[in-house]
């Protein structure tokens, strides 16, 4: 991007920030009770967008106003963070990660953020008031090392200068590091077949130990447990841009259906940028609860919170498909859960040799 | 020999004593500590009980020493003393006692307690009881060791003679016995004191602990609380066996009179009423009645309205004295207390109190305290199993805002003290650590618990609406200041009028005045508007130094010393707002702020207030 382009949208986002404040100040004058009203953010407000084939927010409405203390400390926070955006970062084109703009809060007095999410909640917040993504604000997350492997050739514009790059045949053992800003990446050429998502170190380590990648030409996402969004809109560009098929494999348990959720359905939190971040036709690899069964893989018991975890996934719309209520209903009844590495109990070799390729083929892959 | 007969030879009477010795759970000596908590317990209400009988404000002394496993209780009062020949069956002899055979309020009531202390103590430590007694400054004081005789149920007496005693007058009883000392939260020697201290704030009792602390729960008050009188029984609530017994043994020669003398709230009226009810002869004797007239008799002492149970049977401890035990105990926000009239259980009166303590230093975590007290005796075990916490549990507490997640006792900064008078209280066991689920003292219970609740909703609705009004100010003199001045920061524009939200957040009146300057002529709105729910009425003042024209509405107008006083009475609704328009033909018009008379100064927005 060019510096007068980059001036451009960083002119547009103040102009929206600074139209928040604006509407504000009119409450003010009009004597009208200074408020924002949010899409509430749970799963009972979320449904499904039939033409971007996401979930987003439906149409409840959360009302913050000043009428509450909490709702105007809230308001204030708000106000005070619109002041930092516009005048440190976007108008001196600066930047601050999550965990700066917490700190930066200390001296706000009263209008400090009490915990790091507060301040991550109101940024969303403002995401959502002005239809933007807090990269064009400049504010990022902290690296969180999420990394892909696999015949896949990028240009990355860092700030240093551009690197072409192969995600294969020029990146150590844990691969290349995916930047909090995706939308730096160019991609130059690629291989690959498919995309396949990986939830644990371990089993990425596996498949490339493997050399799982080069047998099925396939990008491997090692995901890290619930995935960022510069992760999930990468497999977004990766399905979109290059037309891969995508399919997620993770341990079997229900806190694992969500990260599979929010690559293939979105987030609860973050369902107004699910049409950036979400990658519809994802497809759920494993392990199902029915492998459980067909491989008498060796299991541990569900937790009281596995359980309520899975109950209230029958009642998540996102899970509202036969697929998945007869595999939570299944894994209630069973109250087992597996692990991805469950399968190094049959040989090291098997997850690649037998299991991949069998469900590969089940889904018409392979 | 028949095996019957065989087996009849080995049948033989088991003296109580002995039966005792080997079921000591049943008394409430089934733990160490327990052993020693029942042991004082028992010494201090009949300590408490000698004194009231005696109208002496008690001062009552106890000390635990300890040596090795072995622990010796000591027990002292300053009550009327016991004469000499008495004192071995008072201490060595079960079920002997004053109190079985009358119907009137006290502590003890079988004639079990101390005597089962002492069977322990020998049974533990092999050693007797001693007891030094004094019944008036002058006598010599009576010094005796004595043992129970397990086989017989007599006391034997091991030694006896006259000593010298600095005391006036007062009992001491020493023994020792097997136990163990801890000083927890609840269940111990000490807080079983700190609550017979709440509920008998005119004791002074001393403490003296194993380890040399000295505890002394002082006196809260110098009077003794009212004598319970002793009464007969009263016929709501009698039982057919118990009818036929009265009947069978009663001196009287004919139905009427037995039924005038033998029962309590029962006249000449009564009498006549209960026989033509139950269709026999007033005349008859009480010998001949048999099963199925009385029967009858019972049928038709429920179908007559009698009096309630005249209450001096009872001693309440009453609401002064509740609530001085429990301030002196405790720092406390809030406190309540309830005392239902006089009611009947099988034949028995009983007097329900209730006392609800609520904030200040009281933990907020956890299930609320409970204190329960069966004729001012601290009842410490077996809380699950006793009417006061399952009257506490059958609450709704939501509904008098104390959270109760799951049910069961409530959630929340507050002590729940129940105190169940009665001339005999159901205990569901000879350890009397619970009182037994009779309907009537449930139903009590809970009507108490109520009346305490709705008090105690009204002073939390009352300390939420201060909360509220404590939340406002913070909005409005903080946050809403700030708000206004980021926004014209970033903004670069003035800062915003903040006062008609103000008005909005307060529920005040808001007064605004606009002013628009031309062609020689200065136009003036005055917008009136009530953010408030209730409606508000009031006269708003004018202050103009030229006469002004085309006033709508039409105002009084009153010559002052610079000009004049326009006024209008407003009346407006909930969210009603009026417009005031006027004139004045100048365009350099100075204005004051309007004034509104008739409402206080925190309810105006955008004037001066002052008083009519």
């Amino acid at each position: 991007m060019s510096e007068p382009a980059e001036r451009m949208i960083a002119g547009a986002a103040e102009e929206k920030i600074m139209g928040l404040a604006r509407s504000l100040y009119g409450q003010f004058q009009d004597g009208i009770v200074p408020h924002i009203s949010l899409p509430t953010r749970t799963k009972a407000n979320i449904e499904y967008d039939k033409d971007e084939e996401v979930w987003v927010y439906g149409s409840q409405e959360t009302l913050r106003s000043v009428k509450t203390v909490r709702g105007a400390k809230s308001l204030l926070k708000t106000v005070h963070l619109a002041d930092l955006l516009i005048k440190e970062h976007l108008r001196n084109n600066r930047g601050s990660t999550l965990r700066e703009i917490y700190y930066i809060s200390e001296n706000w007095d009263i209008a400090k953020f009490n915990e790091q999410s507060e301040s991550d909640r109101l940024i969303e917040d403002l995401e959502i008031v002005t239809s933007l993504q807090r990269e064009d604000f400049h504010v990022r997350p902290e690296e969180d090392g999420a990394a892909i492997f696999g015949p896949l050739h990028i240009r990355e514009k860092t700030r240093r200068g551009e690197r072409d790059i192969h995600c294969q045949d020029e990146v150590g053992e844990a691969g290349y590091q995916i930047p909090f800003n995706v939308d730096n990446i160019e991609f130059l050429g690629c291989d690959a077949k498919m995309v396949m998502a990986v939830e644990t170190g371990g089993m990425y380590a596996r498949l490339i130990e493997n050399g799982f990648d080069e047998e099925y030409d396939a990008i491997l996402v090692h995901l890290k447990g619930q995935p960022a969004r510069s992760t999930r809109r990468l497999i977004r560009r990766l399905n979109a841009e290059l037309g891969l098929p995508v399919t997620v494999f993770t341990d079997g348990d229900p806190w694992s259906y969500r990260i599979f959720a929010s690559v293939a359905y979105g987030a609860i939190k973050s369902a107004h940028l699910s049409e950036h971040l979400v990658t519809p036709t994802a497809k759920f690899l494993g392990v199902q609860p029915s492998d459980i069964v067909d491989y008498n893989l060796s299991t541990d018991k569900l937790t009281d919170k596995d359980l309520q975890a899975l109950r209230s996934e029958l009642s998540d719309p996102r899970f509202d498909s036969d697929y998945w209520k007869r595999q939570i209903q299944l894994q209630i009844d069973l109250k087992r859960k597996a692990e991805q590495q469950a399968f190094a109990g049959k040989g090291l070799d098997f997850v690649t040799k037998e299991y991949l390729p069998a469900r590969l083929g089940e889904l018409g892959l392979a | 020999m028949e095996i019957a007969e065989e087996l009849a030879r080995q049948q033989k009477a088991i003296s109580v004593a002995e039966f005792f010795e080997k079921n000591r759970q049943i008394l409430g000596f089934d733990s160490a500590p327990r052993a020693l908590i029942t042991c004082v317990k028992e010494a201090v209400d009949n300590s408490l009980d000698a004194c009231e009988d005696a109208g002496i404000l008690p001062d009552i002394f106890v000390q635990i020493k300890r040596d090795g496993d072995l622990f010796t209780i000591i027990e002292e009062d300053n009550g009327p003393g016991i004469v000499k020949a008495e004192v071995p069956r008072v201490f060595a002899k079960l079920l002997y006692g004053s109190r079985f055979h009358c119907l009137r309020q006290s502590r003890g009531q079988q004639g079990i307690g101390i005597s089962a202390g002492v069977l322990y103590s020998q049974l533990t430590s092999g050693k007797p009881t001693r007891i030094t007694s004094k019944i008036g400054p002058g006598r010599p004081a009576t010094y005796l060791e004595v043992m129970i005789n397990t086989a017989k149920n007599e006391p034997e007496i091991l030694d006896e003679r006259e000593i010298e005693w600095e005391r006036a007058r007062g009992t001491r009883v020493e023994m020792e016995m097997e136990g163990s000392y801890v000083r927890s939260r609840r269940q111990s020697v000490y807080s079983y004191l700190k609550n017979v201290a709440t509920v008998n704030p005119h004791a002074r009792i001393t403490l003296v602990e194993p380890d040399g602390t000295i505890e002394v729960f002082e006196r809260a008050v110098e009077t003794l609380p009212k004598k319970a009188f002793e009464i007969q029984p009263h016929p709501h609530g009698m039982e057919l066996g118990g009818l036929i017994k009265l009947l069978r043994y009663t001196e009287r020669k004919k139905l009427r009179a037995f039924l005038k003398e033998t029962f309590s709230a029962i006249g000449n009226i009564t009498a006549q009423e209960i026989c033509q009810i139950s269709g026999l002869d007033g005349d008859l004797p009480p010998q001949e009645i048999g099963h199925d007239q009385a029967k009858r008799l019972l049928s038709a002492f429920k179908a007559v309205k009698v009096k309630s149970p005249p209450i001096d049977c009872l001693s309440p401890i009453g609401e002064s004295l509740l609530r001085a035990g429990l301030v002196k105990e405790y720092r406390l926000d809030f406190l309540a207390t309830a005392t239902r009239p006089v009611a009947v259980y099988s034949g028995n009166p009983f007097l329900v109190e209730v006392c609800l303590a609520y904030g200040g230093e009281l933990s907020s975590e956890g299930r609320v305290e409970i204190l329960r007290f069966a004729n001012r005796v601290p009842l410490i075990y077996q809380q699950g199993a006793c009417a006061i916490a399952h009257a506490i549990e059958g609450i709704t507490w939501k509904n008098y805002s104390l959270s109760q997640p799951g049910g069961g006792l409530p959630v929340g900064p507050a002590v729940i003290l129940v105190h169940v008078a009665s001339t005999n209280i159901p205990f569901t066991s000879e350890s009397k650590d619970a009182i037994a689920d009779m309907p009537e003292i449930l139903g009590e219970i809970d009507l108490a618990l109520k009346e305490v609740g709705r008090k105690l909703r009204r002073y939390l609705s009352r300390q939420s609406a201060l909360s509220e009004r404590r939340e406002k100010e913070e909005i409005i003199g903080r946050i809403l200041p700030r708000i206004s001045r980021k926004l014209a920061e970033i903004l670069e524009m003035q800062e915003p009028e903040i006062g008609p939200v103000v008005a909005k957040i307060m529920g005040n009146v808001l007064i605004c005045r606009h002013v628009s300057r031309e062609n020689g002529l200065t136009s003036v709105r005055i917008d009136v508007e009530n953010h408030g729910d209730l409606s508000r009425s009031f006269k708003l003042h004018d202050l103009l130094g030229q006469e002004a024209i085309s006033v709508d509405p039409p105002a009084r107008k009153a010559q002052i010393k610079d000009g004049y006083d326009y006024n209008w009475k407003l009346a407006l609704k909930s969210g009603e707002r009026a417009t005031i328009c006027y004139k004045i033909p100048t365009d350099d018009a100075p204005f004051s702020a309007p004034i509104v008379e008739g409402l206080s100064e925190e309810m105006v927005t955008g004037a001066k207030v002052i008083l009519s």
